[in-house]
């Protein structure tokens, strides 16, 4: 993959066949074992391969789980418990299911948050940055979908509540929302038939979310990783062999993030749930609090932040199509940050005023996490359209008008002179990417 | 390039021509792909449903399932009605009436929500237009909202006694259903 030629030499009569047909473990090598990546990287790059094996566990527990659940009216809410109570190690395997969804949530959150403080979303990585929003959409859907499946109350409103978002539409054309909401549920209202076709997509969308995550790979391998200091590699001191150097220190992170996985999975595993899914769908009954799950809640936040009006501003009937187009905005518009930065230094660490307007940021998203935990009233409402301006304005304001008007600081000439001025040591023998080449 | 390629041939039609085929053949193709999901005809026979509102007494209200909604009947006491009808419907945030019995674009007054000689019956579609929740006020103590009628809990929009929208961030009336009656005491919804 990518500008990196491959130093595979075949050691077997049968590679060496093999290698003239497919050359696969050529692709292999040069991809994940002498592929040269930053020998400055830090704990935070080892988040693409827990993402990777978050993605691996959810498809084998997820497609075990298919084995014994019943995507239907009836069964679904009972077939959950069949398999917490009655399948061997079922508890287990939907456990780390359920728990895995929020585990995957949280690394990819933490990739993403990497990405904006040392600018991995700038030329010439703009492709791979909008893949990966495209991955951060089907994780979204996909995990929206797989939330009804055990079809409990707040599987139940969850979907209607977000289904009904598409009704919106029908103050820009009338009946064209109720159309399109009434062709997902196959019906007027959601119910079995609706279940049934969720369950369909949420067992496909993980594999077209593979796909993605291939192209996704294959660009950062086009154009190099990103590392702490946004330079380019400049030269082969400036890199380390993908194996044994970024595989060991991604390894150290997955076991790390592997024994947080695991304490939930088997202390806490309806920590991040809501009791109220324990109770059977029942479309006659809204339960009083609906929430979504956690990793959903600042994008809730910022839909419900457009009542009646906003920030002093009537909305009148506008204002339920205003709230869905922020909250659908609000991912979108990460797609277009690298054109919104007009920095031209990727790392926040060589730019004084960007880096406390990214703590500010993130501290937004954090703000409005809680805010959509809350009740829509009183102060939650005027806190949470506050931080919803605070978001747009991170985008719309801050990162085209602070790449203008900051000066940066000094950079380093090289990864290796920025490794070498904390004390670091050169290379320890043989250390440097594609050692048989020299 | 020879200049007198420039006029249309038949291999530039039949280019054309087959392109064209495969363009409607393929959208004629993804249609049935995209109807499947359409409410299928088993959905579509539960069309109409009838209710006989003898047991419910003034101040009472029932809910019905109709196509698998809620639908809210209250038979509301003199006061309730006065209140609905009590209202400059200029000065609310729809003024639409959003009755299916009627065609349409009529002034959301309470008699066009109601039908004429049954004005203590009001019969709604029990979903909130926000973001479809159920509303609460059909129960006994069920929180009614400051206008007496329904109230929903998810984003805390407030309906009248005529199940208008009088505040909060649901953009219409709860509906009015397709409804006649068939005799004094029954009513056939859709």
């Amino acid at each position: 993959m990518g500008g990196h030629t491959s130093n595979y030499v075949p050691t077997s009569r049968w590679g060496k066949w093999l290698d003239e047909r497919l050359p696969i473990a050529r692709l292999m090598q040069s991809s994940f074992v002498d592929y040269p990546t930053p020998r400055n990287l830090n704990y935070l790059w080892t988040f693409g391969g827990i993402l990777t094996v978050c993605l691996l566990a959810q498809i084998v527990t997820g497609v075990v789980l298919a084995m014994h659940y019943q995507p239907s009216d009836a069964g679904a809410f009972n077939s959950i418990e069949h398999i917490r109570r009655d399948v061997n190690y079922g508890w287990m395997l939907r456990n780390l299911h359920s728990v895995g969804a929020s585990m995957f949530f949280l690394a990819v959150y933490i990739h993403i948050f990497r990405g904006f403080y040392y600018g991995s979303y700038k030329a010439p990585r703009e492709v791979l940055w909008i893949l990966g929003v495209i991955i951060m959409l089907l994780m979204m859907a996909t995990a929206f979908m797989g939330y009804t499946l055990p079809w409990g109350q707040m599987s139940f409103w969850g979907v209607t509540v977000i289904t009904n978002l598409f009704s919106a539409l029908d103050t820009i054309y009338p009946g064209l929302g109720t159309a399109i909401v009434e062709w997902l549920w196959g019906g007027y209202a959601v119910s079995g038939v609706t279940l049934n076709r969720f369950f369909a997509l949420h067992y496909l969308l993980p594999f077209v979310l593979t796909g993605v995550v291939g192209l996704h790979i294959w660009a950062l391998h086009v154009v190099g990783q990103n590392n702490p200091t946004g330079l380019d590699i400049k030269q082969p001191s400036d890199t380390v062999p993908m194996h044994p150097y970024a595989t060991a220190k991604d390894s150290v992170g997955l076991f790390a993030f592997l024994i947080l996985f695991a304490w939930f999975a088997f202390f806490v595993p309806d920590y991040l749930g809501h009791a109220d899914n324990y109770v059977e769908a029942n479309p006659l009954v809204t339960p009083p609090h609906i929430v979504p799950e956690w990793y959903f809640l600042p994008f809730y936040a910022i839909l419900r932040a457009f009542t009646s009006s906003f920030l002093g501003i009537p909305l009148g009937q506008y204002a339920k199509l205003c709230g869905v187009v922020a909250m659908f905005s609000a991912v979108i518009l990460i797609a277009f940050a690298p054109w919104l930065d007009t920095s031209r230094v990727r790392s926040a660490k060589y730019r004084p005023i960007f880096k406390w307007f990214f703590w500010f940021f993130l501290f937004t998203c954090v703000a409005l996490g809680y805010l959509g935990s809350k009740p829509a009233e009183g102060i939650y409402v005027i806190a949470s359209q506050i931080f919803t301006l605070c978001y747009f304005l991170f985008f719309l304001a801050v990162m085209p008008i602070v790449g203008l008007i900051e000066t940066p600081s000094r950079l380093p000439r090289s990864i290796t002179d920025d490794v070498l001025s904390k004390g670091g040591t050169g290379l320890p023998t043989g250390a440097t990417a594609a050692p048989e080449s020299r | 390039m020879s200049t007198e390629a420039l006029e249309p041939n038949r291999r530039d039609f039949l280019v054309v021509a087959g392109n064209a085929f495969v363009a409607v053949g393929a959208a004629s193709l993804l249609w049935p792909f995209i109807q499947q999901m359409n409410p299928d005809a088993s959905t579509m026979a539960l069309s109409s449903v009838e209710v006989d509102l003898s047991p419910v007494k003034e101040g009472q209200a029932i809910t019905a399932m109709w196509r698998g909604k809620p639908i809210f009947i209250r038979n509301r006491t003199k006061a309730e009605v006065e209140a609905a009808e009590n209202v400059d419907v200029k000065t609310l945030p729809d003024d639409n009436a959003r009755n299916e019995n009627l065609p349409g674009d009529e002034p959301g007054t309470d008699a066009n929500r109601t039908i004429k000689g049954h004005e203590n019956w009001i019969v709604l579609i029990g979903i909130c237009t926000h973001l479809g929740c159920i509303p609460k006020g059909q129960a006994m103590g069920d929180e009614r909202g400051e206008y007496g009628g329904w109230f929903c809990p998810c984003h805390g929009s407030v309906y009248d006694t005529s199940g208008r929208i009088r505040k909060g961030p649901a953009p219409r009336n709860l509906e009015v259903p397709t409804y006649a009656f068939t005799t004094d005491t029954k009513i056939k919804i859709g």
